[in-house]
């Protein structure tokens, strides 16, 4: 077989054998639950035979395993459970985990991909400028620049672009609520400071890691020879530079596209978007835990196919494996 | 670590004292003269920080979650910096926060490196079956994104600041261990650790003399960079509501509860949260001068 279609097989099965395990941990987190949690949920008035009640309907009577094939089988055909908030409630209003979670994933994706497509042209464009121009003046404005971003926290940020943009100068709205049929301008203007955050805070990491595989890169014997041999700048970076480059650039794409799914989930409470994130955190504080497995594993779902899709880009990229002796 | 160490005219450099070898604290200070603007920005700051925090009951104006005023009281006055939403004095809650929040983040990540730093050395010095059971439970770890595993856990456990100590602690501790294991496997090899085993040392003998004394500078890093990051998930999950809890001051809370004000363009809520920010920058500032210094002269 094609050594290349192999590696990629190979981290195919990774990765979802790492899925697997994930979901078993997601799963088995409940065994570590308090012995008051039913009483938690329900509150301080629940009967003796409403909490026993509640504990059967959350399967507490069954062994992990069945609980875990129970779950996994539903979750393969979308069915990721109810969610407590219609437990312990007589009243049949049943609410899916899955209804739940699904239209927020679409928001928190458009949101991300936003962000991410005005974050990963700039961040490269910037990295390599800092690269190629390491030392000057620029070089060290954007590092500066860049390190300040990475250790605000992301509701810093978020605030300050709320005091400036929305309040002392409102041209963006600071509550970015977004209804399905809301025409795609509008859209774009509900939701531009949170994409202006995550921007911010993933061009800062996105644009350090450019710039340190360039340098890395541009520190290699073969660059030296081709210096020496007389290529011009441009050769050089394009010829010889840039196909060893695609792999490293791609790694730091899939790495902070994965950051920018966790770092949605503050930004999100922030402006009361109504996405995944939001959903996670409201679901914690309400120990709503079939609503926190199910975002869970969206969000570790995610950032592990990303994290594969970085791997992958990496092997095919790679002249060595393309070409092999 | 080049060929040199092992010659034999080395002991006996070593042995007598250098000619005009400075004191500790004449050398330390030669160091820091030629550090550059940014790293003396950095420890300045940091310890400003300290002293804030040690000595939060002398400078704090107010008792820490008493409530003194009206709420949202304006700046001036009786209350340099206003009230909080309950009216509790808002220059006090930064200053407290200031012990409760840097010092929470700090046990933390101390908890993380010695859990992930000793287990990484024992896997490095160990190797065989420990080392691929620890490699592999990581590897699980860190395939989750740890906000939202700290979310799946705390919504479990209940979110208190034990949990909330040792949750993060944990997780972090992957971090640690990959690298402390990395750094240890390049002095594993060496002749004295064989030695060290040879004349029947035990485990933690190795782990604390011969292998931790030659990988410090890159934990000394890291732990920087490490506290950032337990610092900012921290403040974050506190900022979410599901950290510290109140009525103790937390600079994440503090940005949380009165994240209202905002919106009359008042900065108060942005104190908190540019506390939390200047502390990251300076540790951060610090350590990459530190890492300047102790990888040599790499660029």
């Amino acid at each position: 077989m094609n050594p290349v279609l192999r590696t990629i097989l190979q981290r195919l099965g990774l990765g979802i054998a790492t899925l697997f395990v994930v979901s078993i941990i997601i799963s088995l987190t409940i065994e570590m639950l308090p012995g008051d949690f039913a009483r938690a949920v329900l509150g301080q008035s629940a009967t003796p035979e409403t909490v026993a009640a509640f504990q059967r309907e959350i399967g507490l009577d069954r062994s992990p395993v069945v609980r875990y094939f129970n779950w996994i089988s539903g979750v393969l055909r979308g069915d990721f459970g109810e969610s407590y908030a219609s437990a312990g409630s007589l009243a049949g209003h049943r609410r899916l985990v899955a209804e739940m979670i699904g239209p927020r994933l679409l928001n928190t994706l458009f949101l991300a991909g936003a962000a991410a497509l005005i974050a990963v042209p700039l961040s490269l464009f910037l990295g390599f400028m800092a690269a190629l121009y390491r030392n000057s003046f620029f070089d060290r404005a954007v590092n500066v620049v860049s390190l300040t971003s990475i250790s605000s926290p992301e509701f810093f940020l978020a605030y300050i672009l709320i005091m400036f943009l929305a309040v002392k100068f409102p041209i963006f709205v600071s509550l970015a609520s977004i209804t399905p049929n809301m025409p795609f301008l509008d859209r774009l203007h509900a939701i531009a400071l949170p994409t202006l955050t995550l921007v911010l805070v993933i061009v800062a990491h996105m644009m350090r890691m450019t710039r340190a595989a360039i340098i890395n890169l541009l520190a290699s014997p073969y660059i030296e020879m081709s210096r020496l041999k007389g290529a011009r700048p441009m050769q050089v970076i394009l010829r010889h530079a840039l196909p060893n480059a695609w792999a490293p650039i791609a790694n730091v794409i899939a790495l902070n596209l994965a950051y920018l799914v966790v770092g949605v989930v503050v930004v999100e409470v922030v402006f009361t978007y109504p996405g995944i994130g939001q959903l996670m955190v409201d679901a914690v504080s309400k120990r709503d835990l079939p609503v926190v497995q199910g975002c869970a594993l969206v969000f570790a779902g995610t950032y592990i196919l990303l994290n594969l899709l970085a791997d992958i880009v990496t092997i095919v990229s790679n002249p060595r494996l393309l070409h092999p002796r | 670590m080049t060929e040199s160490a092992h010659t034999s005219d080395r002991p006996v450099a070593a042995a007598q004292p250098l000619p005009g070898r400075r004191s500790r604290r004449a050398r330390v200070w030669r160091v820091l003269r030629k550090a550059p603007p940014t790293a003396w920005f950095g420890l300045i700051v940091i310890g400003l920080y300290l002293f804030v925090a040690v000595g939060a009951p002398w400078l704090a104006p107010y008792p820490e979650s008493e409530l003194v005023g009206g709420a949202f009281e304006p700046w001036g006055g009786q209350f340099l910096l206003g009230t909080d939403q309950l009216g509790r004095d808002m220059l006090s809650r930064l200053i407290y926060g200031a012990r409760n929040t840097v010092g929470i983040a700090f046990l933390t990540t101390m908890l993380s490196f010695l859990l992930g730093g000793g287990l990484g050395l024992m896997a490095a010095i160990s190797g065989g079956w420990l080392d691929q059971v620890l490699g592999r439970a990581v590897d699980v770890l860190m395939s989750i994104p740890q906000l939202i595993f700290a979310l799946v856990l705390l919504s479990i456990l209940g979110s208190s600041i034990v949990n909330l100590i040792v949750v993060i602690a944990v997780l972090d501790s992957t971090r640690v261990f990959r690298l402390s294991r990395s750094v240890a496997q390049g002095v594993v090899v060496m002749d004295y650790v064989e030695a060290a085993r040879l004349r029947g040392e035990k485990l933690p003998w190795i782990m604390r003399r011969e292998i931790l004394p030659n990988i410090m500078p890159p934990l000394v890093a890291e732990f920087g960079l490490r506290f950032c990051f337990v610092f900012l998930t921290i403040s974050a999950l506190s900022f979410l509501g599901l950290g510290i809890k109140p009525p103790t001051a937390d600079w994440g809370s503090m940005v949380r509860d009165n994240a209202a004000l905002i919106t009359y363009g008042d900065v108060t809520p942005l104190l908190p949260a540019g506390a939390i920010a200047l502390l990251t920058v300076a540790v951060n500032f610090v350590v990459d001068w530190f890492l300047h210094k102790t990888s040599g002269l790499r660029e």
